[in-house]
């Protein structure tokens, strides 16, 4: 049979002269890597791959890392897609690295069903990277009736969760965390005492006494941490912190997993980069949930993505339409877009400016969300190029220095506090079941 | 998005003490008896989100004294109620052709959101818990014309500061100018952060402590829902804070008695010191066409001196 050449339908790449950063096999070093038919089939020193590519990838210069995995997005279909689409957000996804995203059921409807999992998944949707629908823990996520996980695990939920919407019933958290421990499944709790930050639209201190806005408390989010740990360990469930913000939250997760209790958590950019003082005088673009916290906190959260407490960097890509932006900050949705920044962010200010390895921040965007929501098992291979893996790659250089401009963003919205800045390391390429879906 | 239109005054905090001196100045040559017509032809938009006594009315005043045509806008009764977006409001209200907008609003920031969406000035006639900037300049005003100077002066604002936009003004404003400041409310209505407000301030739990020796004594409202919502007992309020003859007596001989208004007799203060000798109360109120009458005029590019 002739072989037919064909870029568009190439079915094997060879990555050629780059440097592997791989954290789940260990290996810091110089790799060639040869993909085909979608899987990781080669991983070879330089020069020394056995088998033949349709094409080749010139890497020299530039670090190969598996395909990233963002734990929190928010595609906004069904129902907002005048925010965003799954076609739409999975394209931001991809120009910052991301072959994973795990997006959220807050939409309209929630998806709090195995049809709703199912229709996010279909190809109609055009998802340009691999998508993992997170599904509601409660019917509606009113935070009353827990939905049937396994129902919807088997559609191809990887978590639940009623973010945006915190489980506040102690006995629904207890009952869910149980169920978790039953079927192995996550919960994700997004931690806020919503009965203490009603009407709070940022966080409580100088800045917000400034400008005349109610301030909400970073214990608003530790107790519900602390809550949650407590169940979760008593109940043998598994927990997992969304956007973990608040310095104190971080000791309730410190003691959990020295018990070695199930709880895992991940950190947005946006926390790690900002803290309340840098919002501009009601810039909505500064308007999130979790809000920007003090700097004690935002030190706190470097400390603990530095010493392993933190098991991932996850956007929170939250995608707001202008309109809804451009209204007074109380009224004003909360959410800022973040795929496209997020490497650049961690290596400006976690590696340039907290010496943390380039190894620790490529794990942080891999191995360490592949194993939060088993991605990592027999059934997905994500979060590493071993051989057999899926041939999801991002390839990145570490030391381009770009000016991030949102209204070029691929994501619908542009609401990024970011438009503007100056950062380090860009994404060159992604790369989802071994075919370049990003290039730059 | 732009930076807001010349003649803007969004808050006092982003103003120099240049600016307020030269707007102080030029309130002082502003006479009600003599109109000046420094308007004419001018369409002032009164931008009301919230119901206003005095400041609706002494703006009114004040753009009419200068000849602007003046339209007032108020929530109820307009396409506000429709679920018109400010942005658009102000939009249309740009389109209709207002060359200056004065704006009353419950949210923090509403004055700075149309000024970076319009390019015409923009004037805060108070928002949410932020800033009452006019307040401050007239408050400033009315000090003046009983004392000297206003750098050295030992000033107590006393109630409900957390929510007050004349607070937070008045803070800026004095601070700037070189008072020395003593706060003083219980915990739910003065929070430890109102010191980081600027350089200098003083906080008290005790009236008295806040009231001895003080050339200016300045009361905020006080609502007794908050108080209610607060769990604050309104006869602990009264008996802890309230001015009372006894307690003014501790101030300077010449202390002056100030209230932004509207003032509630028997809950900040005792029913007749309103209208005591020490009272600056209705002369603040009649300050504020002056005062108004020359944010109007710099507004519009006019009267300023060089």
């Amino acid at each position: 049979m002739p072989t037919v050449k064909n870029h568009r339908n190439n079915n094997s790449l060879l990555i050629k002269g780059g440097h592997l950063i791989d954290p789940a096999q260990n290996i810091d070093a110089p790799m060639d890597i040869l993909l085909r038919d979608g899987t990781v089939v080669e991983v070879a020193f330089p020069n020394k791959t056995r088998g033949g590519a349709d094409d080749k990838f010139d890497a020299r210069g530039l670090i190969v890392a598996p395909g990233f995995i963002d734990l929190h997005v928010h595609l906004r279909e069904p129902g907002q897609a005048y925010k965003e689409t799954v076609a739409t957000g999975t394209a931001a996804a991809a120009a910052g690295g991301f072959t994973s995203v795990c997006c959220m059921p807050n939409t309209n409807p929630v998806i709090d069903s195995a049809e709703w999992v199912a229709w996010l998944l279909h190809p109609d949707r055009g998802a340009v990277v691999n998508v993992f629908p997170v599904a509601a823990a409660t019917l509606a996520s009113r935070g009353a009736t827990l939905t049937d996980f396994r129902a919807l695990h088997r559609a191809g939920a990887v978590a639940v969760t009623d973010d945006g919407r915190p489980i506040l019933d102690d006995k629904v958290m207890r009952d869910a965390l149980r169920l978790s421990s039953d079927l192995n499944i996550p919960i994700v709790q997004h931690a806020e005492d919503t009965r203490v930050t009603e009407g709070c639209p940022m966080q409580e201190g100088p800045t917000s006494f400034r400008l005349g806005l109610r301030g909400s408390k970073a214990s608003a989010e530790a107790d519900i941490v602390d809550r949650d740990v407590q169940l979760a360990q008593a109940s043998g469930g598994r927990l997992h912190v969304a956007h973990l913000s608040a310095g104190d939250s971080l000791k309730s997760v410190r003691r959990a997993k020295r018990a070695k209790a199930r709880v895992t958590c991940e950190v947005t950019p946006h926390h790690f980069t900002l803290t309340d003082a840098d919002m501009r005088d009601y810039d909505t673009r500064y308007k999130m949930n979790p809000p920007l916290r003090s700097g004690s906190d935002v030190q706190a959260i470097i400390a603990a993505l530095a010493d392993g407490i933190v098991d991932a960097i996850a956007t929170d890509h939250a995608p707001h339409a202008a309109y809804e932006k451009n209204q007074e900050f109380e009224r004003a949705p909360f959410g800022i877009t973040g795929s496209e920044t997020a490497l650049g962010l961690a290596i400006t200010r976690l590696h340039k400016d907290h010496a943390i390895p380039l190894t620790r921040i490529v794990e942080l965007f891999t191995s360490g969300p592949a194993r939060v929501f088993d991605l990592h098992n027999e059934l997905h291979r994500r979060g590493t190029l071993a051989k057999g893996a899926h041939a999801d790659v991002a390839i990145f250089d570490p030391k381009k220095r770009w000016t991030y401009d949102a209204s070029k963003s691929l994501s619908k919205s542009h609401n990024s506090p970011f438009d503007g800045w100056h950062l380090t390391g860009k994404i060159i390429a992604t790369i989802v079941s071994g075919k370049i879906v990003f290039q730059n | 998005m732009t930076t807001p239109a010349r003649g803007s005054l969004l808050s006092i905090e982003h103003l120099s003490s240049k600016d307020i001196g030269t707007l102080l100045q030029l309130a002082r040559r502003m006479k009600l008896e003599r109109p000046r017509s420094l308007l004419r032809g001018k369409r002032v938009g009164l931008l009301f989100y919230e119901t206003s006594t005095r400041t609706r009315a002494s703006f009114e005043v004040a753009a009419k004294s200068l000849g602007a045509i003046t339209t007032l806008i108020q929530a109820s009764g307009s396409s506000i109620e429709k679920g018109e977006s400010l942005v658009d409001t102000g939009a249309t209200l740009h389109a209709i052709g207002m060359d200056i907008l004065v704006v009353r609003h419950p949210n923090s920031g509403a004055p700075h959101l149309l000024a970076q969406h319009l390019d015409i000035p923009i004037i805060n006639a108070g928002d949410g818990m932020h800033e009452h900037p006019s307040q401050a300049l007239l408050d400033a005003y009315t000090i003046l014309r009983h004392k000297k100077k206003i750098a050295g002066l030992q000033v107590a604002i006393v109630g409900d500061i957390f929510h007050s936009r004349v607070a937070r003004s008045n803070i800026h404003l004095l601070s700037k100018l070189g008072a020395k400041m003593t706060l003083c409310g219980p915990p739910e209505l003065l929070p430890e952060l109102a010191t980081t407000l600027a350089p200098g301030l003083n906080l008290v739990r005790h009236v008295e402590e806040a009231v001895r020796n003080a050339d200016v004594v300045m009361l905020l409202r006080v609502q007794k829902e908050r108080l209610d919502g607060l769990k604050v007992h309104i006869y602990d309020y009264v008996t802890r804070y309230q001015m009372t003859p006894a307690r003014l007596k501790l101030a300077k001989r010449d202390a002056i008695l100030m209230h932004p208004g509207p003032a509630i007799r028997g809950l900040e203060l005792e029913g007749d010191l309103a209208d005591g000798p020490q009272s600056v109360i209705r002369e603040e109120v009649k300050n504020g066409v002056p005062v108004r009458m020359a944010i109007l005029a710099r507004a519009a590019g006019k009267g300023m001196v060089r």
